[in-house]
């Protein structure tokens, strides 16, 4: 076996030898055992580096190593299992181990004291091990089994906290919105299944070229497993649950719901970029944009920090699916890593922010105010300033700021959607573009708000203020490393050049082939343009937040009061949870009404019909038995106990009473013998 | 007065035999009951011989007769030894307390 099979397989394991031991011996481990899952990713992370060390060794776009078997055989059938590893996968798992080794060394300072602080490293360890898995497998199959392992890790870290109402709904809202899409893609695969007999991504591919899966059935086929990204990746419709599951514990939604596990589904679809043909890019780019733009529009009346990084999160998660729609590859994949960097470190920060807020309000005594609520913080800067710092450079990577990872990633995004536009000319992808900048700017504003709200001003109450102190070192470290990942992270070429449009093996894209490739001027071109109006929308954005917050030249309230319409549609996430309340929940229990009353009408009442039909017959039998069979029987008893008692009495066992009965009888054979004969 | 017949014999046993019989049936003395039972026999023999001689005249019948004197002295000795057995366990020959064959 290869080395690098070998080190993927050492990095897949270690964290779920630290979960089996941490579920059932970590109560009685030194510590709580939480050193042994975070142990376990940093010596992943190691391996991980020595993956990547190979990758950038070898600088070949083609690299990839595969080892894979059969699981399940069924006649022309076969499911096998197995192991991928290519430039995405290292990057992915340079990604991940270092978002959760870092997580996992937050956690232990920021759930100091917990509860369950136990449970939490081996949920942690077992959501490490089945992302890891996501990005390791072959096919579809495996996939999907990592898909939903990562769903219910997901749910058991968001209601980590389940004694409070609010976590243990918004773990069930996940998992119950999830499953919707997962259910679409589950179809997907189904289909793709049928048609090509196998779900290994490669021999998948090599069916596609072949023609054997093609036109309306390609197309729908990539549409529903992309049903699993806007699940899992809370696109639109299905964001709702993405803002609620800030219920976790704020490292886990900077590990899950801002790193990793909601990254899944970008990763999904570039890592089956093929199937989906240019109608289902097209669903796939307007479906991210729609994410991208909406998101950030709520994000920007939000109070709650953590909702703010929320609607922020799934806003970029829209750039990215939307970046691999209009067949930005790279650039979707690219801005996933580097959104990976900072906004872990944003919500890492947040957490900090929250902990000192927390420690501080418990120091006045005050357990009714929202420690996350920004209107109760302000001028934080002076009392955490290595927080301040490291997110003020996440918040400037996010919003565009030159020469940061965020600038290239969303620099290359808006150029890819540009070069879209330049070669198709297609109105709609034009939309595209234009909704892309303008939530560019949206999110540059909304991220310089949270910052200025959050650390600059004066302290919203002084005695909370003074209270406040930074973090313990476990947190600030993990905060520097990844600031430090947000400036560098967004540099080179390598990430192009590693990471090409993938092809299918005959060499076209499905679908894509009739749409000619962006000419070297036009990409130049392309380049250039979405440069100059990312920056330029990115300072307007900035701008405009520094004027309102923190210059305070225009009141918030002000523009809030032009137009109370707009910003109470904003406030209230563009009622999508008053829809699905209104219609899908209310529609399902109006389902389940009516099944209910089916149940216990019809159903019951033609089972408790039968059943009293039963008991009817069942005593007519009884009656039968007892009086009719049990009556003859006793009654030939009756008769013959009758007999006897009175026969008995003949017995006497006098030898002169029998005699003189043979006597008599004698004498009444004479008498009848003379009676006949006369 | 008519000659001694068959009849005449036949009436005799016939008292005999009903003789016999209400010693049998009335008498609570074993020993007692036994001669009646020695008067039935007797009787039954009285009947042998009076057919023999007036029906079948040959010897058919006294050689029956001498059979059943033999037959009711064997029977006559195995009674009383039975009787003699019941006093000894019972201290009574009375035929009414001899209802049951255990103690």
């Amino acid at each position: 076996m290869d080395t690098i099979i070998q080190y993927a397989l050492i990095i897949l394991l270690l964290p779920l030898a630290a979960f089996v031991i941490q579920i059932f011996f970590g109560k009685r481990l030194p510590r709580h055992g939480d050193w042994l899952p975070t142990g376990a990713m940093f010596l992943g992370l190691i391996f991980s580096v020595l993956i990547l060390g190979t990758v950038f060794k070898e600088y070949d776009p083609a690299f990839k190593i595969t080892h894979s078997f059969d699981w399940v055989s069924l006649g022309q059938y076969r499911i096998s299992f197995g192991i991928l590893v290519d430039n995405l996968t290292a990057v992915m798992l340079f990604v991940v181990t270092l978002v959760s080794s870092l997580v996992h060394l937050y956690s232990i300072g920021y759930l100091h004291g917990d509860v369950r602080y136990s449970r939490y490293f081996a949920n942690l360890a077992l959501f490490s091990f089945s992302m890891l898995g996501l990005v390791l497998v072959d096919g579809f199959f495996g996939i999907y089994v990592f898909w939903e392992l990562v769903g219910v890790c997901s749910y058991f870290l968001i209601g980590h906290w389940f004694e409070k109402d609010s976590a243990s709904d918004a773990s069930k809202k996940a998992f119950l919105v999830n499953r919707i899409g997962d259910i679409g893609m589950f179809i997907g695969i189904m289909i793709i299944f049928a048609a090509l007999g196998t779900m290994n991504f490669a021999e998948v591919f090599q069916g596609i070229a072949n023609g054997k899966l093609a036109g309306g059935w390609l197309t729908a086929a990539g549409i529903l497993v992309f049903c699993g990204a806007i699940g899992k990746s809370a696109q639109f419709p299905l964001h709702v649950w993405l803002p609620d599951a800030m219920e976790g514990p704020t490292p886990v939604s900077a590990l899950i719901h801002a790193a990793t596990m909601v990254a899944a589904g970008v990763y999904m679809v570039g890592r089956t970029y093929v199937l989906y043909t240019a109608d289902a890019l097209l669903v796939v780019a307007v479906i991210g944009t729609i994410t991208a733009f909406m998101a950030a529009t709520i994000a920007l009346t939000q109070m709650d920090i953590k909702k703010v990084l929320a609607y922020s999160t799934v806003s970029q998660l829209g750039y990215m699916i939307a970046a691999l729609g209009v067949g930005g590859y790279s650039a979707g994949l690219f801005h996933l890593m580097t959104h990976a960097f900072f906004k872990a470190c944003l919500f890492l920060g947040s957490g900090s922010v929250i902990h000192a807020m927390h420690q501080a309000l418990h120091h006045v005594h005050d357990h009714h105010t929202d420690p996350q609520d920004m209107r109760n913080m302000g001028g934080l800067r002076r009392k955490l300033p290595i927080t301040f710092a490291t997110m003020a450079i996440a918040t400037c990577a996010i919003a565009g700021v030159p020469f940061l990872s965020g600038f290239f990633s969303k620099d290359a995004i808006l150029a890819a959607s540009l070069e879209k536009v330049l070669t198709t000319h297609h109105p709609l992808h034009m939309i595209i573009f234009v909704v892309l900048v303008l939530s560019a700017g949206l999110t540059a504003f909304y991220m310089f708000r949270m910052l200025y709200l959050t650390f600059s001003g004066p302290p919203a109450r002084k005695e909370v203020f003074e209270h406040a102190h930074e973090s313990p070192g476990v947190m600030v470290i993990p905060l520097l490393v990844l600031a430090f990942l947000s400036i560098v992270g967004g540099y080179g070429k390598w990430f192009e050049h590693l990471m090409p449009k993938p092809a299918l093996p005959n060499g076209g894209i499905a679908g894509l082939e009739a749409l000619e490739h962006a000419s070297a001027a036009t990409a130049h071109t392309a380049h250039l343009v979405a440069m100059i109006v990312s920056v330029g929308i990115a300072s307007l954005g900035i701008l405009f937040s520094t004027s309102v917050y923190f210059w305070k030249r225009i009141s918030a309230d002000a523009i809030a009061g032009r137009f109370p319409k707009l910003y109470q549609f904003f406030w209230n996430k563009w009622y999508f949870d008053e829809l699905y309340a209104k219609t899908m929940v209310a529609g399902t229990m109006l389902m389940s009404k009516a099944s209910a009353w089916i149940d216990r009408v019809i159903i019951d009442g033609v089972v408790n019909g039968v059943a009293r039909i039963t008991v009817l017959g069942s005593w007519a039998a009884g009656w039968n038995d007892n009086k009719i069979v049990d009556g003859a029987v006793n009654g030939v008893a009756n008769v013959i106990d009758w007999f006897g008692r009175n026969l008995r009495e003949v017995q006497t066992g006098k030898v002169q009473a029998y005699i003189l009965m043979a006597l008599g009888a004698v004498v009444l054979l004479f008498v009848f013998q003379l009676l006949v004969n006369v | 007065m008519t000659p001694v017949g068959l009849s005449h014999f036949l009436i005799l046993a016939a008292i005999l035999f009903a003789l016999g019989l209400i010693a049998v049936i009335t008498k609570r003395n074993a020993v007692t009951v036994l001669m009646g039972v020695e008067l039935i026999i007797n009787a039954a023999n009285i009947n042998f011989i009076a057919f023999a001689r007036y029906l079948d005249k040959d010897l058919d019948g006294q050689v029956f007769g001498i059979f059943t004197i033999i037959i009711a002295a064997a029977g006559a000795a195995v009674a009383l030894a039975i009787v003699l057995n019941i006093y000894q366990q019972m201290q009574s020959v009375d035929l009414d307390e001899a209802d049951s064959l255990a103690r």
